[in-house]
């Protein structure tokens, strides 16, 4: 098959599945529970493909997201609450300010590596979140009252807008030069690529769906707070990306889908939750640190005997 | 002479996140890992010496000793199942590993006993006396000197013991270290041990100083004390003492000024502005990167 027919049949799936889940909802078949669930699982989806895509993809190191869907976030928030714009404006703001505060935070630290740019990516998010916590345009520690606007549709659509363009991203030419980063920062610069405009660019396209997923994650709830963004929400998001196989779109989203479930089922024991959380990393990274999918994507197992895309660079 | 008094304050709080960050620094110097679990090993050492000093009666220099000695057999346990493993694999994989130790070890806490604070007992005299001027507590004097004895016996074993000139030479090469008969293995655990036991001490001091300890408290500390080995220099022991203390006296100075929420961004601001200007720290040398 030619690459345009599989794309167009991979979103007509897509869209069969939107439709006959917004009839189900529409029918009173799926109650409230459930269609959140779906909501929550569409957000963390879009959290998952953001940081694959600067951890997976480029191989920079940041464990400070949460502060990029703070961002959004109350971005967004603002925007409907207080100047009454329209939701997917909102939302679109929300996106690009997050965007900014990707560029702000990165160009500075992404001279950094490894470890060092983890801490710096985890003190950024801090601050954000100080900053938030301190502004009392917002509520400061007590919160923001917000209305509930997402709906299935937003989260589907924001999750298939995501999807879509960080695989066509990591498949076009601007992807690949990520992925040389990723595998040899030093060989990637010799062979001319300018390793620190891609270094900011994934991370700036990064935090712009990281701001989109706050958007959502905002008018879900009814109230955000700053203690809502704080490092334990970054490490859950890095445990979708490390579960799934740091590298792999689609093992990302199959974490993200997993993870979210079990926690869904675990809220009334959130001791429990941790310890099994912190255990699965624990074994994972001892025994399979290669993660669900290692680096391979789940339709590499459909089309046998093809190259496959993407972050895939294991069996050229 | 409000002054003298923060400076006091900044030096004793100070010197905690100075401990905490000799742990950090010296396991970072031997296997270039920052040990994430390291702040909640501080957090289990403010625990036993608050067991020790409620439950069984005893005062602050033994307390003190059991929690070093309890903190120093948990961090090599650490070491041995969770790290051991990972000396060959990538750095992600063992920073991914150090949370999720440190994750566990904060919930498997909350998990057995709950997440209610717990007051820590009086043990040290609360009388103050005058300095300059100033109302200084015999409390604070007294964990300063904790504090620094704990460093001096530490220079001590780094630079005057055969352990010590094991861990020196394993952390400037660990293969030439090994070819001239260290055993690699135990003289990294001596180093958690030693960090460990550090921490441990500084449990027991914070839990003494701010009367208040729960499950969590060790996370905030923890990234403070890394922020502190960073300023100072990674890798570098006196480094980190430096580090530690001029962290402790601009926190105090932040909050003396009136902006005490915005305290734990101060640490953050520093941290990123050592990152981006001087990356190897105050005392640290500037190596080139090699292909």
């Amino acid at each position: 098959m030619k690459k345009s027919k599989v794309f167009w049949l991979y979103a007509i799936i897509a869209l069969i599945v939107y439709a006959i889940v917004q009839f189900m909802i529409t029918s009173d078949q799926l109650d409230m529970y459930y269609s959140n669930l779906l909501i929550t699982i569409a957000i963390n989806i879009i959290l998952a493909v953001s940081l694959h895509l600067v951890i997976g993809i480029t191989g920079q190191f940041s464990i400070g997201h949460a502060g990029f869907l703070a961002v959004g976030a109350y971005i967004s928030a603002i925007c409907t609450m207080h100047f009454d714009l329209p939701f997917p404006v909102a939302l679109f703001i929300g996106a690009v300010v997050a965007a900014l505060a990707g560029l702000v935070v990165g160009i500075p630290s992404l001279r950094l590596k490894g470890d060092y740019l983890a801490i710096a990516t985890l003190g950024f998010a801090e601050i954000i979140r100080i900053i938030f916590l301190n502004t009392d345009y917002v509520g400061g520690a007590a919160g923001m009252q917000i209305t509930q606007m997402t709906t299935w549709t937003y989260a589907f659509f924001g999750v298939f807008i995501t999807v879509i363009i960080i695989a066509n991203f990591t498949k076009s030419r601007h992807g690949r030069a990520c992925i040389a980063v990723r595998e040899d920062e030093i060989a990637a610069d010799a062979m001319g690529i300018n390793t620190t405009y891609y270094k900011v660019v994934a991370f700036a396209l990064g935090s712009f769906f990281a701001g989109l997923a706050g958007g959502l994650f905002s008018h879900n709830f009814y109230i955000i707070q700053p203690s809502q963004f704080g490092f334990l929400k970054s490490f859950d998001i890095l445990i979708y990306v490390v579960l799934g196989g740091l590298g792999s779109l689609s093992g990302a989203i199959i974490a993200a889908i997993l993870l979210t479930v079990v926690s869904m089922y675990l809220t009334e024991f959130p001791e429990t939750r941790m310890i099994i959380y912190s255990l699965v990393l624990i074994i994972v990274m001892l025994y399979r640190p290669s993660g669900l999918m290692g680096t391979k994507e789940i339709t590499d197992y459909f089309k046998l005997g093809k190259r496959s895309k993407g972050g895939n660079l294991d069996d050229q | 002479m409000e002054w003298v008094q923060q400076l006091v304050n900044g030096i004793s709080l100070g010197s905690i996140y100075a401990l905490i960050a000799l742990g950090y620094t010296m396991v970072y110097g031997i296997i270039k890992l920052i040990n994430f679990a390291h702040g909640d090993v501080f957090m289990i050492g403010a625990f036993i010496g608050f067991y020790a000093i409620s439950g069984w009666g005893l005062g602050f220099f033994p307390a003190l000793l059991l929690a070093m000695v309890v903190c120093a057999i948990f961090g090599v346990l650490i070491e041995r199942i969770a790290y051991k493993r990972l000396r060959n694999a990538t750095r992600i994989a063992a920073l991914i590993t150090a949370i999720g130790v440190s994750l566990l070890i904060e919930y498997s806490v909350i998990y057995f006993r709950g997440a209610q604070p717990e007051a820590y007992p009086d043990v040290l005299s609360k009388s103050t006396f005058n300095f300059l001027g100033a109302q200084i507590s015999a409390q604070s004097i007294m964990i300063l000197s904790v504090s620094l004895s704990l460093m001096i016996i530490l220079q001590f074993i780094v630079h005057k013991t055969k352990i010590g000139k094991a861990m020196r030479a394993v952390s400037h090469d660990v293969e030439a270290a090994r070819l001239m008969g260290i055993n690699v293995d135990n003289t990294i655990s001596a180093t958690f041990a030693i960090g460990s036991a550090l921490a441990g001490a500084a449990g027991v001091i914070f839990g003494v100083y701010y009367t208040k300890i729960d499950p969590l408290m060790g996370v905030i500390p923890g990234v403070k004390a890394f922020v502190a080995a960073v300023l100072g220099g990674i890798g570098i022991i006196p480094g980190a003492m430096a580090g530690g203390m001029v962290l402790g006296v601009v926190e105090s100075i932040v909050s003396a000024l009136g902006f005490s929420l915005w305290r734990d961004a101060a640490a953050f601001v520093i941290l990123i502005l050592i990152l981006i200007f001087r990356p190897s720290g105050i005392f640290g040398k500037n190596t080139r990167e090699k292909v």
